[in-house]
């Protein structure tokens, strides 16, 4: 029977990895995830989850663990967050590569030095280009259903990829709220066993992979990747619809819009503060001011038409990111020009970096923030990018 | 969104993370959404630390820090010296505060609506304590509750039995009777 918890971001994905049961899970703890894989540890330990539980001895050894579990066509799952994503990366490629579907929460946090254990999204971001699906959640419920639904996503045939879902640290991970989890029996008809269908290591029929493949094959494997998130694409809505279908809950697909419709400027930005951009909304909509919100909930594959539709009846956008890459800009910023360039949109684009490390950014910063969006929209031109907040 | 925000002040090992996360489980049980939250920075044991319960009545989207708390817990009274104590106080704040002193003698900048238990004594006198330290956090619960009406007491023994079920029967009783005394020895100076 489905049932009411009160935990944290981080026990919500220890939950969603007891209900989904992965046959092989493999973790190594790093604060603010640590408490992740203690819960699941718990679990296992108290015969509540039969999962083959890994203790390894780096980040770098739970991913390669997670990757072979998942080669034997295995349910597989882990965790991480910061520098022990970071010292994954070159097993992230592998499973990416190798299209293995692991699921693995990601708790977002800055990277050192200084030390600073507060939420920063430089970590996943910089794990754009490995393969993996990125969804980013804005509250707990979210953290556990998008761990079913990245099982039943990344787990498809066509699909085949491994999928990470990030959650803001301290913010979503320590945060205790009321979340509602089920019984694996409950969720079958949504997530069904996983079957590999396309290559598995087993003894009785012996096969190699991993292989040397020179020029005149790597770049068609390479574009075989690329189909897979294409797959992926489409099948989001859908797995977004079955899961409401069945548990009654929706978190916006590729991009949760808030009053978008007749919204003049809209707000866009990823995680906890995406959600709380809707209480900024409302707000400014009791003042009369046309403001909308869209949470980028889906990174990877990048919802570039969705980002179109959205331009095609806004004036402006302000779109923060919580990361910044050094010599350049934010993350998604760069990746929502590019998306407006390429449908042919000039709408202002009012790039702002906020929050890094861990500082605070409430729905009051926002909604100064959107009144920027509103400046360049009647001067028909966004100012240089913003460090809101930086004191100097 | 109508919200109600509680700050905790205390020291590490007197429980107010727990506290403030048993309190959002008692207003779940009245149907309300909330959140409870620690301050993290370097955690010792004697340190002072904050903890948070954010209550409403829909689902919360705010995930910012809280500056205006409603109500300022304080588990400890020699943290009333330390700003980070008063900061966002005002006459409208529910101060509640374990001390011997009566409401009246509790001089702080602003003018909050105060109230007072010696809840330190009742951990002494019933014997709730941890490595030595009184642990005063489901005892202020029962305070909390008389000060603000924010949900019943009942609802707050029904969440210590919820919260503290991993510990002995006879352990969580003496928790629950505790913070029924905190409520009814609450003194109240507005």
């Amino acid at each position: 029977m489905s049932k009411i918890v009160s935990v944290t971001g981080n026990h919500s994905a220890s939950w969603a990895a007891r209900t989904a049961i992965p046959a092989v899970i493999a973790a190594y703890p790093i604060t603010p995830q640590t408490t992740i894989v203690e819960k699941i540890a718990e679990f296992v330990e108290n015969g509540d989850l039969k999962s083959e539980y890994v203790r390894v001895e780096s980040e770098h050894s739970a991913m390669a663990a997670c990757i072979g579990a998942s080669a034997l066509g295995l349910r597989t799952f882990t965790a991480t967050s910061s520098h022990g994503l970071a010292l994954m990366h070159e097993m992230l490629h592998w499973a990416g590569r190798a299209r293995l579907p692991v699921v693995m929460p990601v708790v977002n946090r800055s990277l050192g030095p200084p030390w600073n254990i507060w939420v920063d999204h430089s970590d996943s971001m910089a794990q754009r280009d490995t393969g993996w699906i990125q969804f980013y959640a804005s509250n707990n419920q979210e953290v556990y259903d998008t761990v079913l639904m990245l099982f039943r996503l990344c787990e498809a045939p066509k699909v085949l990829l491994p999928g990470m879902v990030a959650l803001d640290a301290y913010i979503l991970s320590h945060t205790f709220t009321s979340i509602e989890v089920y019984d694996h029996e409950e969720i079958t008809d949504f997530l069904p066993s996983y079957h590999a269908g396309h290559w598995k290591l087993d003894p009785k029929d012996p096969m190699a992979t991993g292989n040397i493949a020179g020029p005149e094959y790597y770049y068609e494997l390479s574009y075989a990747i690329h189909e897979g998130f294409e797959a992926a694409r489409k099948m989001i809505p859908r797995v977004e619809a079955d899961f409401k279908k069945h548990f009654g809950r929706f978190h916006g697909g590729f991009i949760d819009t808030y009053q978008c419709d007749d919204a003049e400027v809209i707000f866009i930005a990823m995680g906890t503060m995406g959600e709380e951009a809707q209480l900024a909304v409302e707000e400014l909509r009791n003042e009369g001011i046309r403001a909308g919100s869209a949470r980028l909930r889906v990174f990877r594959p990048f919802p570039a038409e969705q980002i179109q539709a959205l331009a095609n009846k806004a004036k402006a956008f302000v779109v923060v990111d919580r990361s910044l890459s050094y010599g350049h800009l934010g993350g998604a910023v760069t990746e929502i020009r590019s998306a407006l360039y390429r449908g042919g949109q000039t709408i202002p684009v009012q790039g702002v970096i906020a929050g890094l490390g861990g500082r605070d950014v409430s729905h009051t910063d926002i909604k100064k923030l959107i009144h920027l969006g509103f400046d360049a929209a009647d001067k028909g031109e966004a100012k240089p990018d913003i460090f809101y907040g930086l004191k100097r | 969104m109508n919200l109600f925000e509680i700050r905790f002040h205390g020291r590490g090992g007197q429980g107010a993370v727990t506290g403030a996360k048993i309190l959002g489980d008692a207003t779940r049980l009245e149907n309300k959404h909330f959140q409870a939250f620690a301050h993290y920075g370097a955690e010792r044991r004697g340190a002072p630390v904050m903890a948070f319960t954010r209550v409403a009545d829909e689902a919360i989207r705010i995930h910012s820090y809280i500056y205006d708390p409603e109500t300022i817990v304080i588990l400890d009274e020699t943290l009333l010296d330390i700003p980070s104590v008063q900061e966002g106080m005002n006459e409208d704040t529910f101060v509640v505060i374990n001390t011997p002193q009566a409401p009246q003698d509790i001089k702080l900048k602003v003018k909050p609506k105060i109230s007072t238990v010696d809840a330190t004594k009742i951990a002494l006198d019933v014997g709730i304590l941890v490595a030595g330290i009184a642990v005063v956090n489901t005892i202020m619960l029962g305070a909390v509750v008389r000060a603000t009406n924010i949900v019943t007491i009942e609802s707050v023994k029904k969440a210590i039995r919820k919260g503290l079920a991993e510990l002995p029967e006879k352990v969580i009783e003496t928790n629950v009777e505790a913070a029924q005394r905190a409520y009814n020895e609450l003194q109240m100076g507005y």
